[in-house]
């Protein structure tokens, strides 16, 4: 009870800062728009190719992963700011739980991400996507999912490092294989090496589970990506509480 | 209120390939009383900030105890929190916060419900001169507002003890002046102890019962402000000539009245420590005027804080300040 009490005065204040901030919220609503339109109709005549009947219900799953992981894993950023501020030092010295701080920061993410991946869906209705509504539900939950579990494990490096200067190098280089890896914007189908080295990067079978499931199939492939999102989000919520609870961080 | 002992915090760093114990703070031992308020000095990489971080649970010892507010920092951190504020060098807002709100939210981080955390945080705004600052930014505040607001950030669940970290670097005179009226109200208007680092001797002077100076890692001296002075031999006699030719007559001089170390010589000036000044000035002047020698200005000064701190240190603290 006390644990949810301090989460959620850390997520209102988070909140609100964010709220009063309106480019960041446009921001925010208009990169998905931005994907659709702009990245969309460069799709629709590919489609096929994959064996995919609606470009959209192809395209779509992999713009909410691609949002999810690339929306929170800068967190981090705005972490290593606060605590600039000595916002972070002037919270821990307080009996709060400092697993409470990170997730109050981390919920702020999930909603925002939440938010967004509702916006893009409908939008993409317009354009043309075809999905089944049971399967949008469980697409959007596995995409805050691993959001959370991105915002979790930038937050920890932020405060691990204290510096943007070594946040910047590290999640670039962590978030561009992923990003390449997990056939977000195009299913990896060949050669047979890449497909190898892809079967390892859970965030893949994240996206091949969105993309099932927004088809109303529910079958092994959704049940892996299913698995894969809590496996990856277990992980960073753990080691992310660790860092926070640290002593001497 | 704060009774430590043997405190001791290791580093370990690279030094080439082999890994090195840096000892930041080597086995600290001191004691504050109930409603004392104690200034903690030292020069940069003395150990001040790493014993204030153990003190307020931000940093874990290596060995040694730290009892604060009857509670041990290393077995019970949670219940010293409870009872301390901080209020760190660094500040404790979001810039793009709004001063109340971050108030209000850091008590009820505390445990305070809403209501009674914006009570308490509207009587601090008012009692630290921040009114009408309520939705002000911290970032559009003056440096000295602020930091007021820092203040009423470590009162709001309302401490018995306050630990203060260089709480008047950067602001101006005047803002100074007036952050000290607020830190001494904290012990006479709500009879708080207050441990305070502070690079500025003139603010451990004005503000402190007592003095902590550390260095080294460990305390070098622990007295009051007037018995540390006490400890420097001697006030400090410094004649000015109008010639050169003035200069060596005026040093004997200086010479003949005991001076604790040979009388020292820049420019026109010659000074020396005396003891028992008061007995001595008299002979002196009467010996240079029977010489001749027109002064252009004599000066006697009682140790500063700064003369003790260069006694003890063998460092001047102004030089790294």
């Amino acid at each position: 009870m006390q644990f949810l009490r301090q989460l959620w005065i850390v997520f209102r204040r988070q909140l609100r800062i964010a709220l009063r901030n309106p480019a960041w919220v446009i921001i925010g609503l208009v990169q998905p728009i931005l994907y659709l339109a702009l990245f969309g109709p460069l799709l629709v005549p590919l489609a096929g190719t994959f064996g995919a009947d609606n470009a959209y219900t192809l395209f779509v799953p992999g713009l909410l992963v691609q949002l999810g992981l690339f929306g929170t894993l800068f967190a981090g950023f705005g972490l290593v700011a606060e605590w600039r501020a000595g916002v972070i030092e002037a919270e821990r010295v307080t009996p709060a739980s400092r697993t409470a701080l990170l997730f109050g920061r981390v919920a702020l993410n999930a909603v925002q991400l939440l938010v967004q991946s509702i916006v893009l869906v409908l939008l993409s209705f317009l354009f043309g996507l075809q999905a089944s509504a049971p399967g949008i539900v469980l697409g959007i939950a596995l995409t805050v999912l691993l959001g959370a579990a991105c915002a979790c494990f930038s937050d920890a490096v932020g405060l691990l490092s204290k510096s943007e200067n070594v946040l910047a190098p590290l999640l670039n280089s962590v978030s561009l294989p992923v990003l390449l890896l997990s056939g977000i914007l195009l299913p990896i189908t060949q050669p047979q090496w890449l497909k190898t080295v892809a079967d390892v990067v859970p965030t893949k079978h994240i996206v091949d589970g969105i993309r099932t499931v927004f088809t109303g199939t529910f079958d092994s492939t959704v049940w892996w990506g299913s698995f894969w999102a809590v496996v990856v989000f277990a992980a960073a919520a753990t080691w992310g509480a660790r860092v926070f609870q640290r002593e001497n961080a | 209120m704060i009774q430590v002992e043997g405190l001791t915090k290791t580093f370990t760093a690279r030094r080439g390939k082999e890994k090195v114990e840096v000892a930041a703070v080597a086995g600290v031992d001191l004691h504050v009383d109930e409603g004392e308020i104690v200034g903690f000095l030292g020069p940069n990489g003395a150990g001040k900030t790493t014993t204030l971080r153990m003190l307020t649970t931000l940093l874990r010892p290596t060995a040694g105890t730290a009892r604060v507010a009857g509670h041990d920092v290393a077995a019970d951190p949670v219940a010293v929190r409870r009872a301390i504020g901080y209020v760190s060098q660094s500040g404790s807002t979001s810039p793009e916060a709004r001063a109340g709100e971050e108030v209000v939210d850091h008590g009820m981080l505390y445990g305070i419900s809403r209501a009674a955390a914006a009570a308490r945080a509207r009587e601090l705004f008012a009692q630290l001169e921040l009114d009408g600052l309520w939705d002000r930014k911290p970032g559009a505040m003056s440096g000295g507002q602020r930091r007021r607001l820092d203040i009423a950030m470590g009162l709001v669940h309302d401490p018995r003890l306050v630990f203060l970290d260089e709480p008047t670097t950067g602001l101006d005179p005047q803002a100074r002046a007036n952050l000290w009226g607020h830190i001494a109200d904290l012990r006479r208007v709500r009879g708080s102890t207050v441990f305070l680092t502070t690079h500025y001797l003139d603010e451990a002077d004005a503000l402190c019962d007592r003095i902590l100076v550390i260095d080294h890692g460990r305390i070098a001296a622990a007295d009051t402000p007037d018995a540390l002075k006490r400890q420097v031999a001697g006030d400090l006699v410094q004649l000015t000539v109008g010639a050169a030719a003035d200069v060596e007559p005026a040093r004997a001089a200086l010479a003949a009245a005991e001076p604790e170390e040979p009388p020292a010589v820049d420019g026109l000036h010659v000074s020396a420590r005396v003891r028992g000044v008061a007995g001595r000035l008299p002979t002196l002047v009467r010996r240079l005027d029977e010489q001749g020698i027109v002064l252009a200005g004599i000066e006697v000064r009682r140790p500063t804080l700064d003369d003790v701190f260069l006694t003890v240190t063998g460092r001047s603290l102004r030089e790294d300040a």
